[in-house]
């Protein structure tokens, strides 16, 4: 199978996950118990008035009625009407979605870099000290929840050793630049404000390591037992005994299928990546999508949740098809392999 | 007296495999982390259990108020401080673990049944509409992150510890379906299993007296490390305000109250934040030392 037509499949195959996830965010909004129409009138509203609503949301009409108007709608850029904002979903989507993708991103990048660094150095220096420091690390690292390092990092670095801003997105006194896109990043790049972007910069990388600290330990360990398990192979005793350079035979032909089964986890990883910027955001009062979607959880705004729950679900679909094309690019077996076979 | 004690090993012995029972016992204790995990899980379960009889002040874990003793920070009598209304942080945080073990055995042993059954079955009929029934339902579960999820259902649902369970417990299931169904779809092959076909056996017999045998390991395995991840979870729903509700003592929720008196009074939150870590910690080095007994079975 040729790499094109595995990533049209496999993209294929994601879009019908996101209608079937698109069902049950609807089904959990309108089936499960409580009332959307009374949630919108308020517990004090008497029976006409909700009835009313009721009518004016369409919700009196039979569950596939409703679910297919709001699919045509939201193929119109219509996510529904929020009662928490008074306005459209799709405005609040685009409001706040741009801070947290670009926390994401850079969390991201976090997580790739320190995963690679301290999985080579763990795996470089297996069962000396340095792999040891790094277990020890990890085991607890993994178990602390993002939002317990979030407070900790936020209580030391802001606090103890003032060196990092506590919230927020930008510094008060440092003017936004021009709203183009709404990633601050791209705008100050376009505006050429380099001090809004060094600013950002400042205030994610907290949270950015707080949101993926857990992962990139993770991360970090199976590359090491990746490299462990790969260095009794054939091929890395043959090119050993051949005499060729290790930091060569580290590089080059020990490192590559080790990092294999890190990708496919590193695609998965940014999961718990989304899922934490849910608690950190809160934490560092970062105005973005995560604390967005806490808030309208919090205040049963029900479009406001769906429109959460399915972005969320679609910003993820798009990195675990990335990590799939990535891992076909490395490993080309899994490429030319049909699913399960 | 030592007839006797012979009498009762040789009784045990006809239902457990002593010998089987020893060798893994030692495959489990050759790695040291697997012991220190075995006794921080039976801390935690020694703690949840007699948490009434062994806590210095029981009524704390109600609406119980004491303001002369507000904001006490740690001593002899209070060893983790009090909270804001007076109450003592180390009773509520051992009535904590009770909360977080109960959600953690409620949800799994609500959802790792129907997802091993669904997985197993899926796996034994690949290739068929059962098949691409469940896992692909499964998959669409798996297809946004599972905090996100919980917290939408809790949220639909109105905030509280039981419906915080009911939600985890309906995104948990996929996972056993996938674990079981990779192990099914490629033991539904081997002879054993056609064996027990063409002597007539029904697929039911064979799905779960033939094949689901095969799955305990791992089961184990993942069931041992989710009881982490479940408090984790559930922690984090309560962090947000859509989990247990005051004044329930629950880590959670003592972790987020307790933030806003950081950073001078550390203790509300730190020590709560603490009894996380060492729960989650004891659930993954016990299962990863489970996984060893059956990773070398295995080969």
């Amino acid at each position: 199978m040729k790499t094109s037509t595995f990533v049209l499949r496999r993209t294929a195959y994601a879009i019908l996950t996101l209608f079937g996830l698109s069902i049950l965010v609807f089904i959990i909004a309108r089936v499960l118990p409580g009332d959307p129409a009374r949630m919108a009138a308020g517990p004090r509203a008497p029976g006409w008035v909700v009835e009313q609503i009721r009518q004016q949301l369409g919700l009196n009409k039979p569950l596939y009625e409703q679910y297919f108007s709001w699919l045509f709608n939201l193929f119109h850029g219509d996510l529904g009407y929020s009662l928490y904002s008074q306005r459209n979903v799709s405005a609040d989507v685009l409001e706040f979605l741009p801070a947290s993708l670009e926390l994401v991103f850079l969390a991201a990048i976090f997580e790739v870099v320190g995963a690679f660094t301290l999985g080579i150095i763990g795996g470089s220096y297996s069962n000396k000290w340095p792999d040891t420091i790094l277990r020890i690390i990890s085991y607890v690292g993994i178990a602390i929840p993002s939002f317990v390092l979030a407070i900790v990092l936020q209580l030391v670095f802001t606090w103890y050793i003032p060196i990092f801003p506590t919230f927020g997105r930008l510094s008060t006194d440092v003017l936004s630049p021009q709203r183009i896109t709404g990633f601050i990043s791209i705008d100050s790049l376009i505006t050429g404000r380099l001090d809004a972007l060094g600013n950002l910069g400042w205030h994610l990388v907290l949270p950015a390591f707080a949101v993926c600290a857990g992962g990139m330990l993770q991360d970090a360990r199976i590359i090491r037992s990746g490299m462990v398990e790969n260095q009794s192979k054939d091929y890395i005793t043959m090119a050993v005994s051949k005499g060729m350079p290790t930091n060569l035979i580290r590089f080059r032909y020990l490192l590559k299928p080790s990092i294999i089964p890190a990708i496919t986890v590193m695609g998965m990883d940014i999961a718990s990546i989304l899922a934490n910027a849910f608690l950190v955001e809160r934490i560092f009062n970062y105005p973005g999508f995560s604390k967005y979607g806490i808030t309208v959880m919090l205040a049963k705004d029900l479009n406001g949740i769906v429109a959460v729950v399915l972005v969320v679900g679609i910003i993820f679909t798009i990195a675990n098809i990335l990590a799939d094309i990535i891992v076909g690019y490395v490993d080309p077996r899994i490429r030319l392999m049909e699913r399960g076979d | 007296m030592i007839r006797l004690a012979g009498n009762i090993y040789k009784k045990i012995g006809e239902f457990i495999d002593i010998d089987l029972a020893r060798r893994r016992w030692f495959r489990f204790t050759r790695n040291p982390l697997s012991i220190v995990g075995l006794v921080i899980v039976g801390v935690a379960l020694f703690l949840a259990l007699s948490a009434p009889y062994i806590t210095p002040y029981p009524q704390d874990t109600g609406f119980n108020t004491n303001f002369k003793e507000a904001l006490q920070p740690p001593s002899l009598a209070h060893l983790f401080g009090t909270d804001d209304v007076g109450r003592d942080v180390f009773t509520r945080t051992v009535f904590g673990f009770q909360y977080s073990l109960l959600m953690a055995a409620v949800v799994l042993g609500v959802s790792v049944l129907p997802g091993v059954a669904l997985g197993l079955t899926a796996g034994y009929y690949r290739g068929s509409w059962v098949d691409s029934l469940v896992m692909r339902v499964a998959d669409i579960f798996i297809a946004v992150p599972a905090l996100v999820l919980a917290l939408a259902v809790t949220a639909v649902l109105s905030p509280s510890l039981l419906n915080a369970m009911l939600a985890i417990c309906l995104i948990w299931w996929p996972w056993y379906a996938r674990l079981t169904y990779s192990i099914s779809s490629s033991l539904r092959n081997e002879y054993f299993v056609q064996a027990a076909g063409i002597s007539g056996a029904s697929p039911f017999y064979i799905i779960f007296r033939e094949i689901f045998p095969n799955t305990l390991g791992p089961i184990l395995t993942k069931v041992t490390l989710d009881v982490g991840w479940v408090i984790l979870l559930g922690s984090a729903l309560s962090f947000v305000g859509l989990g247990a509700q005051p004044p329930t003592p629950d880590l959670g929720t003592m972790v987020a109250t307790g933030g806003r008196f950081l950073p001078e009074i550390w203790w509300l939150t730190i020590f709560p934040a603490i009894a996380i870590i060492m729960i989650i910690l004891g659930f993954n080095l016990l299962g990863d030392g489970i996984r060893d007994i059956f990773m070398e079975e295995v080969r």
